[in-house]
């Protein structure tokens, strides 16, 4: 297996995503007097907490409202403010989309929505809190910019990255601890997927905790298929030239997400293969359907996210392929 | 400007909106109509504006929640120099900078984007608080509408501004009593609004939303004002000065047609017959 960047093998360390948007949040705060911070009732949660200790002036509390706290940050972020607001990615961007929709997308405020315990890792609260429809409702929105970051590390780099960013965003994590692939010197550019794993046959592309399991996938696979990876980070604006290079040198994708299987990652694949370059594809995601309480590792499994998963739709696709 | 010359403002306005509603052929008359008064006296004594230099970091800022009466915006605007009188009658066509609804991008001067009900006092408090985060003097006014105090979102803001002692915010509620499908008190009863707004720690003035007089001292009053954020609960008569449109709900979302217009128009220029008329 060949990795094309610097990456950690193995021993990986768990470290909850949300802990790198939080440390970038307080790094922001030092180094950027016009960083603000709105958090919903959730601010140890979503690790708000040692930015509104640090700068209380420019921390707002504004309880279990999302819509009135997207309203709030839009009319900051016009008089020249950068304001980040979290809340669970159900309630934010899910409660407050015509908010996001009116106030910060059409009126191009420089908002970035944080949306935390993402997916259906989630686990135990159930399918009510379990954001799968998180990345399709904000993709379709113009102005927008949508991160999926797959470790904490990356969270972090991609937290400062949209704090330069001038425009809206979202970016969205899981709950649960995640293996740390990335390293603090791993490259990390909006709009850029990430190469992990050079391959010849497949190429999975995948985001959030699902790189994880595609880099895993493919060492199950090594030796039968060459399997490369893409981190697809940013799946606005979608990488493109990335996508239409990996069709083109392996001639079979496999996508991997941690959301519905419509609207998200797998459908912006879909979409720029359609327009360019056809090649046999096989998403991984939930199938059109809510979720249940659970264990995070046990849903993953059900819900048809797991390593296995990948590696079935990695031998139809290749079926596909070799049968074309 | 001296109230008579607000008023004769207010009336050359409100001709305005029924030319440019008229040349549209769709949109919402009863609104617009019934706050030329308030946003003539916003855009010609209250605000601290210079129509020249739009994006004037230390300007006061209006937002406009209930974006449906945005022509009274636009005729206002265009009087107080922000663009040419002649551009009104693009409103709502292809290629115009007056859309159906106000959008912060497209005009020099327009704060903010609004439509969908409910928005417009979150947008008015981040402003207002970064302003206050900045130590800067200007001000933040924001139009509500009666209806949109349906939403939910205007109480999450209420209960903000109210926690925050926002007292830089000034809004200017357009009692009208009327919404699409009827009178506010049939569709959602909002009384007691005043107290409403009390309970939830604001300070609360109540005017004739056509007295100029009450108008500008409501919103003097308001600076003087802080402690609280203040809200001007503005009795106003939907459709004011043409006599069919008078408080008729059905007037809310329609325009009128060309006969109607016509009658409408001499009505205004007439000041209901008081003077007469050098056009026919």
């Amino acid at each position: 297996m060949k990795f094309l960047v610097p990456l950690h093998h193995d021993n990986f360390e768990e470290i909850p995503p949300r802990d790198g948007f939080g440390q970038a949040l307080l790094e922001l705060g030092k180094t950027n007097p016009d960083v603000v911070a709105l958090c919903g009732d959730l601010v140890e949660s979503i690790r708000v907490q040692a930015f509104a200790e640090a700068y209380p002036e420019r921390y707002f509390e504004v309880g279990v409202a999302e819509q009135n706290m997207a309203g709030i940050a839009a009319g900051l972020a016009l008089s020249g403010k950068i304001p980040f607001i979290s809340s669970y990615a159900v309630f934010s961007p899910g409660r407050n989309w015509d908010q996001i929709r009116v106030s910060i997308c059409y009126s191009k405020a420089n908002v970035k929505v944080v949306g935390a315990h993402a997916g259906i890792s989630v686990g135990p609260d159930g399918a009510t809190h379990q954001a799968l429809e998180d990345v399709a409702i904000t993709r379709v929105l113009p102005n927008m910019i949508v991160v999926v970051p797959t470790d904490t590390v990356e969270a972090r780099k991609a937290t400062l990255a949209l704090a330069k960013h001038v425009g809206p965003s979202y970016i969205r994590f899981g709950r649960e601890k995640t293996p740390v692939i990335t390293k603090d010197d791993t490259p990390f550019q909006l709009g850029k997927a990430l190469p992990i794993l050079a391959g010849s046959d497949v190429t999975i592309i995948a985001n959030g905790q699902m790189v994880y399991r595609a880099i895993m996938a493919a060492k199950e696979l090594d030796g039968r298929v060459s399997v490369g990876v893409l981190n697809m980070h940013t799946v606005k604006p979608i990488d493109a030239k990335s996508i239409i290079e990996a069709a083109k040198d392996t001639g079979a994708i496999v996508t991997a997400e941690e959301h519905q299987i419509i609207g998200g990652l797998g459908s912006a694949v879909a979409e720029v293969l359609a327009d360019h370059y056809p090649v046999p594809m096989e998403r991984i995601g939930v199938l059109d359907t809510f979720g249940e309480s659970g264990k995070p590792e046990e849903l993953m499994e059900h819900y048809h996210l797991g390593i296995s998963d990948i590696i079935h739709a990695v031998e139809r696709v290749m079926r596909r392929k070799n049968a074309s | 400007m001296t109230i008579k010359r607000l008023e004769l403002q207010a009336t050359q306005i409100r001709q305005d909106i029924i030319k440019m509603l008229l040349e549209a052929g769709s949109g919402h008359s009863a609104g617009p109509l019934g706050m030329a008064d308030i946003f003539t006296a916003l855009y010609f004594d209250v605000l601290n504006i210079d129509p020249k230099k739009p994006s004037w970091p230390d300007r006061d800022r209006l937002v406009l929640s209930c974006g449906h009466i945005c022509p009274v915006l636009y005729a206002t605007m265009a009087h107080r120099g922000y663009f040419p009188v002649e551009e009104l009658i693009t409103l709502r066509k292809f290629g115009t900078r007056l859309h159906g609804h106000p959008h912060n991008l497209e005009l020099p001067g327009i704060e903010n984007s609004s439509g969908p009900l409910g928005q417009g006092l979150s947008q008015a408090i981040g402003m207002a608080l970064a302003a206050r985060l900045d130590n800067k003097k200007w001000r933040t006014y924001v139009v509500l509408s009666d209806g949109e105090h349906d939403e939910g979102q205007t109480w999450e803001a209420i209960m903000f501004a109210g926690k925050n002692e926002l007292h830089n915010l000034t809004a200017v509620i357009d009692r009208n009593n009327i919404q699409i499908d009827g009178f506010t008190e049939d569709v959602m009863p909002l009384e007691p609004l005043a107290d409403k707004y009390r309970s939830f720690n604001w300070h609360v003035l109540e005017i004739d939303g056509h007295n100029f007089e009450d108008i500008i001292a409501a919103f003097r009053h308001a600076r003087a004002v802080f402690e609280k954020p203040t809200v001007i609960i503005a009795h106003t008569i939907p459709g004011k000065g043409v006599d069919f449109m008078e408080s008729d709900y059905h007037w809310h979302g329609k325009v009128p047609k060309s006969d109607e217009a016509k009658l409408a128009l001499k009505e205004l220029r007439t000041l209901r017959g008081k003077i007469t008329s050098e056009h026919e």
